[in-house]
């Protein structure tokens, strides 16, 4: 490397020593502040020694990184609000470290495929993990008012004593309705798409009406549906169904007609019937399409039954619990309802952007070339 | 030189004494094809008429729009005519269609990306409902004559262009139709390609006895695959010249430079001229 001191070690070592005049001219505003400024101090001079072997001073920057950002937390504990500029500068520095190990870490050429498997884990971790330390510590450092913005801590804290709620809940919300519902709807989707391309006049009497049911707004029809099917999870499955079928529908069609004319041709000159050529021809080249709505509806679907429980529900649901504990003044376990949903609704994403990667391994955005 | 004289630049070149001896594959009589478009109707076909004998390599050149891929097309039943009759083994197209009677090679390998080499030339034998074993055994046989033994497990992307169109010829052969219609099969190779396999699609037709329809854009292709040459002129498309070719059977690639290699495609080149005009 031709720069043997990056940008952000300066930076880091430039704000350290700031954050130690003040302290020394101030002090006292929270615990730890010496040991944390210390440690950024002397990773940021070391990671800049070994600015050749980016292993090394990645290693270097994270330990720098997150033991000050330890070191911070841990100190602020019955200081709350009361942090002065050494803690925030100390913060940054401890941030600038943890970029510049990212970026260390991004220049490297992985050899093995375990090795970049790794490496395409451990940044994003990072980044994730950054974006926590600097949530905690500027709440808990500035005072925030808890009804405005809760700790991850508390959060966190909310989520285990209250596991059992939150699990009745999310089995409620996402293993009924969500999972019914989106059934439902992407299966009655699909057979509506391939009825439509088999036969004209629903081809052009379902499509249009299909347009204006994607046009219905999900706040007037949650309702209605509690109505016709009760409180229970029938009717947020049937929210979920409206969501979820028109995407699936209107991808479908689209995914039918996508096989080019040669392809069709030379099936024709097998004498292929309509069936053989729908199996052998248009649903394998309709799948990159499938999935898209596929994807598309594992997201809306989370949304929609979330939604629809604030219409009327027994006392259980993930939609239920947010609109009454908010009511409370309860938000910790608001925000623990979102981050379960959050992990909710991306291991639903990530589980369905698997089954593509296996089903259209041959499509070129995910063979790559 | 022993090239036969010119039936007539205009049309209808099949007098009797020219008919092939074998029996016909493809017989046409008046045909002709008008497409309906938003600017009225295109004369895509007009007035062709022409007699394919079994074991014959015919080859359709002409320029763009002269008709020779709308020809191979009715022959395969994917367009219908307009006008005059058409029979292929004595039957009409849709019926030979559905008798398997031809195998098509397309511009572009049209290789399934989902499908391994070997079961893209399965699919063929899927649809007409054949065996697991009687399937294995054809694509052996198949990929071992377009020299592609080794690929089965490979996807399409995995391969050359060259190789993609090799499979494609497999598959083709896959159900033994006697029939191979070939739509500029080789336009998007590059020469030295395209070279090796016009040279292996000559051991091919001589192995397996095949009558070939072959459309192609170039005249040495074309003078040194065939049997016969059809010359087509555009607006509207017809036939122009038939040309008996005399070489021997036997064609090494320096054929090419015989001099009576040269003078067929001198030939060629003169009936493209006369059919072409060239003031638009």
């Amino acid at each position: 490397m031709s720069r043997p001191f990056a940008w952000q070690m300066a930076a880091a070592l430039v704000l350290v020593l700031g954050g130690m005049a003040l302290e020394t001219m101030q002090g006292g505003t929270a615990a730890n502040i010496w040991p944390a400024l210390g440690l950024v101090l002397v990773a940021a001079i070391a990671g800049s020694l070994f600015a050749t072997a980016p292993l090394i001073e990645a290693g270097i920057a994270f330990i720098g990184a997150h033991g000050a950002a330890w070191l911070l937390i841990s100190g602020i504990a019955g200081h709350e609000g009361n942090a002065g500029p050494s803690f925030y500068l100390a913060l940054v520095g401890a941030w600038l470290l943890a970029w510049r190990c990212v970026t260390a870490l991004s220049a490297i050429k992985p050899a093995s495929r375990q090795a970049a498997a790794a490496l395409g884990l451990i940044i994003p971790v990072i980044f994730g993990v950054w974006i926590l330390i600097l949530w905690e510590a500027i709440v808990r450092g500035a005072g925030i008012p808890f009804l405005l913005l809760p700790a991850p801590s508390a959060i966190g804290a909310r989520i285990v004593s209250s596991a059992s709620i939150l699990a009745a809940d999310v089995n409620q919300t996402v293993f009924k309705a969500v999972l019914a519902g989106y059934a439902i709807g992407c299966i009655s989707g699909f057979a509506a798409a391939v009825a439509a391309d088999r036969f004209i006049f629903l081809r052009r009497g379902l499509l249009p009406i299909g347009n204006m049911a994607a046009a219905l707004p999900i706040i007037g029809v949650a309702p209605i549906m509690v109505m016709w099917f009760g409180f229970g999870w029938e009717s947020k499955a049937a929210v979920v169904v409206v969501m979820t079928f028109f995407p699936m529908l209107v991808n479908t069609v689209a995914g039918l007609s996508s096989a080019g004319h040669m392809e069709r041709d030379l099936m024709r000159t097998y004498a292929s019937g309509y069936w053989q050529m729908l199996f052998k021809l248009r649903l394998p080249a309709a799948m990159p399409f499938i999935f898209n709505a596929l994807k598309i509806n594992s997201t809306l679907a989370l949304i929609g039954a979330i939604v629809a429980e604030f219409f009327g529900t027994p006392v259980v649901g993930m939609g239920f619990r947010i609109s009454t504990e908010v009511g409370r003044m309860n938000i910790d376990m608001v925000w623990a309802e979102i981050a379960v949903a959050a992990v909710a609704g991306s291991v639903f994403y990530g589980g369905v952007a698997l089954l593509e990667r296996a089903v259209t391994f041959w499509h070129p955005s995910i063979r790559g070339g | 030189m022993t090239i036969r004289p010119s039936v007539g630049v205009s049309a209808s070149v099949k007098p009797a004494n020219e008919a092939p001896a074998n029996e016909p594959v493809v017989e046409a009589q008046k045909l002709g094809l008008a497409f309906q478009t938003g600017d009225g109707p295109v004369q895509a076909l007009s007035d062709v008429d022409l007699t394919i004998g079994k074991g014959e390599f015919v080859s359709f050149i002409g320029p763009s729009g002269c008709g020779k891929t709308t020809l191979l097309r009715v022959i395969a039943d994917l367009e219908r005519p307009t006008e005059g009759t058409i029979s292929i083994n004595g039957m009409t197209p849709e019926q030979a269609r559905e008798k398997r009677a031809y195998g098509y090679v397309f511009q572009a390998a049209a290789l399934y990306p989902w499908r391994t080499i070997e079961r893209n030339v399965a699919l063929p034998l899927e649809i007409m409902g054949l065996s697991r074993s009687e399937q294995q055994e054809r694509i052996r046989r198949t990929l071992e004559l377009v020299n592609l033994t080794g690929f089965e497990k490979k996807y399409p992307w995995q391969l050359s262009g060259g190789m993609q169109q090799r499979a494609s010829i497999a598959r083709a052969l896959a159900f033994d139709a006697d029939l191979l219609l070939m739509d500029e099969p080789f336009g998007a190779l590059d020469e030295i390609v395209r070279d090796h396999l016009n040279e292996q699609l000559l051991k091919l037709w001589a192995r397996t006895e095949k009558t070939i329809c072959f459309v192609t854009h170039s005249i040495p292709e074309a003078v040194y695959l065939s049997t016969r040459i059809v010359v087509m002129s555009p607006r509207p498309g017809r036939v122009t010249d038939i040309i008996e070719s005399t070489l021997p059977k036997e064609r090494p690639l320096d054929i090419r430079e015989s001099p009576e290699f040269l003078a067929i495609a001198a030939r060629v080149r003169d009936g493209l001229r006369a059919g072409h005009s060239y003031e638009d």
